[in-house]
């Protein structure tokens, strides 16, 4: 299959200022693509880039295999077929919802746009607000129509810039699930860019994770979040420690909770030290359990407790337990090693 | 590093984010940024000029005159506008009383009024024969010299006359900054124990000073820049000495050291405006929009508030503007013929085509600066924003003196080689008139424009692009549309102004080419006052337009609460 896009060792700043460092990265048709990391990564930079709103220094990108960034030329946005969702929604105040929505169809004849437009609406069920203007809708309700306008014109690549984050916590996740919908019955290749890694489970198929301009590793989040490939991934994905091992063979190593098997490591050399990454889900509190450890902090979460545990050896560990094991601060609980992923690095 | 040939291809966020072949844009800012600053440019540099006899003469006799009076005039501007204006503000934005919101635009009025207009009313309503005197003299049947009256015509009347339709600038600016500002830090300052009261003195006033600096630097442009008052009042200062040296005297080199000079004063107050606004930037306390602390007055305090803001209500409009309708009223029928008609249309045609040319320049140089944000279109478009503080004579020198130089050149090559006289082409002509408009009203639409282009953001471009429009478009389609309200207001603003605009209009104008303002200011200045009612209650009634237009922005200021 012919990707829909690809980014090939992109280089790209402001300036004299070089922002991205060769970044790569492919989707294939109807794959939703995502860039996650921390603010003033880069990440958005990609994205405009791809956007054609600023220009490849080195590298190139191509959008359904045809070259629209290269350090020579750079195709304008408005000739890209690309549509874009920003984070502060930017519908046009003197518009009305449908207009909005039919702004990105001057190409089509009167008829075919009122068609596309009610479909849009219909999709991102706001029918009933065509009529309306932005400024009488909700955040979330600005952002289904910014969505409608963005994929109206049927663009190749749709672009998603923090799309959710101006929005209640609590619909953010519902509106990432039902774009993510949208999207997959549109099929319609995305590209999000993110801080918030729940958005870019509940969105993306391909996650990359982006630190200074360079992106450190490209996966599922299932990969991500279980087979971090270096210690910044294991540290921004999810929660977890890092405990000291000793190598026991190039499948075991040895730490204070005991010895832990994996396969699909790193070799692992005998007898060498290394660092081990233990996620909360990989120790599970069991009251039958020899090993224990004291309760140092805790967090209730609702379903949940997250308890900070302190070994006797002195290491501390995180615990995911069910919210009815209610245990108090200082109190000693049983506890049982569970690792299903051994994650180790190189001892620094 | 990056590639020599990356540079020149790399695009830039802040500024358009498109490759822009439009070469001819950037020469046609910065020509027109020289054109413009020429007249301020070539009055500046008779500072250099040696002195001659005239002047001389002038700073031996006059000069001395001149400035004391520009200083208490300023003094005396300075203090009236400040109390009236920033007691009234303080009254409308943290106080409830009776009437509170109806005061709040309705103190906006005066502004209506131009300096000249409001003297020719006091003038006509105080000075022996008018009403006030007459019905004096019949109720306590004294003689004519019998008792004091206080003259109109002085240092004093000028002083009032101006407080009066000039503190609205003060009122204005402080009125903002107590809205803004007052709404999270007086809450702070009154969690820490202060008072409402104390909470003014000691919070409120402190941060609000940089915007009441600015609205007291603009009143004192203003009166820097009156020349049809303080002529009718016969008072020395800088504007009149320049008219007296130039039409009296005859000597355009002394008028212009003098004009020179009064740029001195008014580049001082530009420089303490921008300073001041620069200032009160950082002073913003928060965007959030919530109710403001309120303190509710009762009885004997909500009359003295309402009396407060009446005093200056009425003095600064109801009372001359009833005046001039009660004139006009008697006038009309020898006042309003074909001839006034004429007048009428002069003004209008030649605000509009001033306000639209403005407009033009305007939306040139903001989408200009939007286009290319670099540091030189920047600061050519901050040159032409100085000239709404130049005085309409001073510009007028300005505008005359190298127009003349040009035809006089031209007349001279056209003589030498072919024998003919060209005359005067450009000085005396509505060109003349209209290049010195743009240098002094330029400024106001270049402002507004900009901030309805400001409002729009960057991202509203992209989203567009990303629908696949040009950048052409997008103008067409999505700023237009959007800024059609602040076009319109600067035009608007705009038009008013040259409606009243005295001085530049007085000097430049073609020969028997008259306006409403200069038929009031010659009909005043026979003394013939009732007869100018109706071409002054013009001017003040087109006047109330920008006013209630900014009344408007000011009722609805605050949306959120």
């Amino acid at each position: 299959m012919t990707s829909q896009l690809d980014v090939e060792q992109l280089d790209a700043g402001y300036h004299d200022l070089q922002v991205l460092n060769q970044v790569s990265f492919s989707l294939q048709p109807g794959e939703i693509g995502c860039i996650l990391g921390p603010s003033g990564c880069g990440k958005s930079t990609v994205l405009r880039s791809i956007a054609g709103f600023e220009a490849a220094w080195r590298g190139r990108i191509l959008i359904d295999q045809v070259e629209v960034s290269t350090s020579t030329f750079s195709v304008p946005p408005e000739q890209r077929n690309i549509g874009m969702v920003f984070q502060d929604f930017v519908l046009f105040p003197h518009l009305k919802v449908d207009d909005n929505v039919r702004f990105g169809l001057h190409r089509l004849e009167r008829h075919e746009q009122q068609a596309r437009v009610q479909e849009m609406l219909a999709i991102v069920g706001m029918l009933a607000y065509a009529q309306a203007y932005p400024h009488q809708l909700s955040g979330g309700q600005q952002q289904r129509v910014a969505l409608a306008r963005a994929l109206a014109p049927r663009p190749s690549i749709l672009l998603l810039d923090e799309p959710f984050s101006n929005l209640d916590v609590d619909l953010r996740e519902q509106l990432a699930r039902e774009v993510r919908n949208i999207l997959l019955q549109e099929n319609n290749t995305a590209v999000l860019v993110t801080h918030d890694q729940n958005e870019a489970f509940a969105m993306a198929d391909q996650i990359c994770v982006m630190n200074e301009g360079s992106i450190l590793q490209q996966g599922s989040g299932y990969d991500l979040y279980h087979r971090p490939a270096n210690r910044f991934v294991a540290d921004f994905i999810g929660q977890g420690v890092i405990i000291p091992a000793t190598v026991e063979s190039p499948t075991t190593v040895k730490t204070d909770l005991g010895l832990i098997r994996g396969e699909n490591c790193i070799d692992l050399v005998p007898g060498s030290l290394v660092d081990v990454l233990i996620r909360p889900d990989d120790i599970v509190h069991d009251d039958d359990s020899v090993e224990s450890a004291i309760v140092v902090e805790k967090a209730f979460r609702g379903a949940d407790f997250l308890y900070s545990l302190r070994m006797d050896s002195g290491v501390e560990v995180m615990c995911l337990a069910p919210s009815h094991h209610d245990h108090k601060i200082n109190e000693r609980i049983g506890i049982r090693l569970n690792v299903d992923h051994l994650v180790t690095f190189p001892r620094t | 590093m990056v590639p020599a040939s990356i540079r020149v291809n790399k695009l830039s966020s802040q500024s358009a984010s498109f490759p822009l072949r439009l070469p001819l844009w950037k020469p046609g800012i910065f020509l027109l940024t020289v054109l413009l600053s020429l007249p301020i440019l070539t009055v500046a540099s008779f500072l250099l000029y040696p002195s001659n006899e005239v002047w001389q003469h002038l700073r031996a006799t006059v000069l001395n005159e001149y400035l004391l009076n520009s200083a208490l005039m300023m003094l005396g501007v300075g203090g009236g506008t400040l109390v009236i204006g920033v007691g009234c503000a303080w009254l409308t934005s943290v106080c409830v009383f009776p009437g509170k919101k109806i005061f709040a635009w309705a103190l906006l009025m005066p502004l209506a009024f131009p300096g000249y207009i409001i003297a020719y009313t006091y003038t006509g309503m105080l000075d022996f024969a008018g009403p006030v005197q007459s019905t004096l003299r019949e109720l306590t049947g004294w003689g004519p010299r019998a008792y004091y009256f206080p003259e109109v015509r002085s240092l004093g009347g000028a002083i009032t006359m101006f407080s009066l339709v000039l503190y609205p600038y003060v009122y204005l600016l402080s009125r903002a900054a107590f809205l803004e500002q007052s709404v999270c830090v007086l809450e702070v300052s009154r969690t820490l124990g202060c008072s409402v009261w104390s909470g003014f003195y000691r919070v409120a006033l402190p941060l609000a000073r940089p915007a009441i600096v600015a609205g007291l630097s603009l009143a004192l442009m203003e009166t820097l820049a009156d020349y049809g008052m303080v002529s009718f009042f016969g008072l020395g200062v800088f504007t009149t000495g320049i008219f007296r040296t130039w039409f009296g005297l005859g000597d355009a080199a002394a008028a212009s050291k003098l004009a020179a000079i009064l740029l001195l004063f008014v580049f001082t107050l530009v420089i303490i405006e921008r300073w001041s606004r620069k200032r009160a930037q950082y002073h913003h306390g928060s965007n959030r929009y919530s109710s403001l602390p309120q303190y509710r007055l009762r009885g004997l305090r909500a009359w003295l508030a309402i009396i407060a803001c009446v005093i200056p209500l009425f003095f600064g409009f109801i009372l001359p503007a009833a005046q001039l309708a009660l004139w006009a009223m008697q006038t009309y029928r020898s006042t309003v013929d074909a001839s006034f008609l004429q007048l009428t249309l002069n003004s209008i045609m030649l605000a509009a085509s001033a306000a639209a040319l403005a407009v033009a320049l305007a939306l040139f140089l903001a989408y200009g600066k939007r286009l290319f944000a670099s540091p030189a279109v920047t600061a050519s478009i901050r040159v032409v924003a100085t000239g709404y503080a130049i005085p309409g004579t001073v510009v007028a020198i300005g505008v005359i003196i190298p127009l003349a130089w040009f035809d006089n050149q031209v007349d001279a090559l056209l003589r030498e080689h072919f024998d003919l006289s060209s005359g005067l082409l450009l000085s005396g002509s509505l060109f003349a008139l209209m290049f010195a408009y743009m240098v002094r009203f330029l400024a106001i639409s270049v402002q507004s424009v900009e901030s309805g282009l400001g409002r729009i953001r960057q991202s509203m471009d992209d989203a567009a692009r990303s629908l696949s429009y040009t950048p052409a478009q997008i103008l067409l389609r999505v700023h237009l549309p959007l800024m059609k309200a602040t076009v319109l207001t600067a035009f608007l603003i705009v038009f008013v102004d040259v409606m009243k605009e005295l001085p530049a209009t007085l000097i430049l104008r073609p020969f028997n080419f008259n306006t409403l303002a200069v038929r009031a200011f010659e009909l005043a200045g026979d003394e013939r006052l009732a007869d100018s009612s109706s071409a002054a209650l013009m001017i003040v009634l087109v006047g109330l337009v920008p006013v209630l237009l900014l009344s408007r922005s000011i009722s609805t200021a605050r949306a959120g609460s």
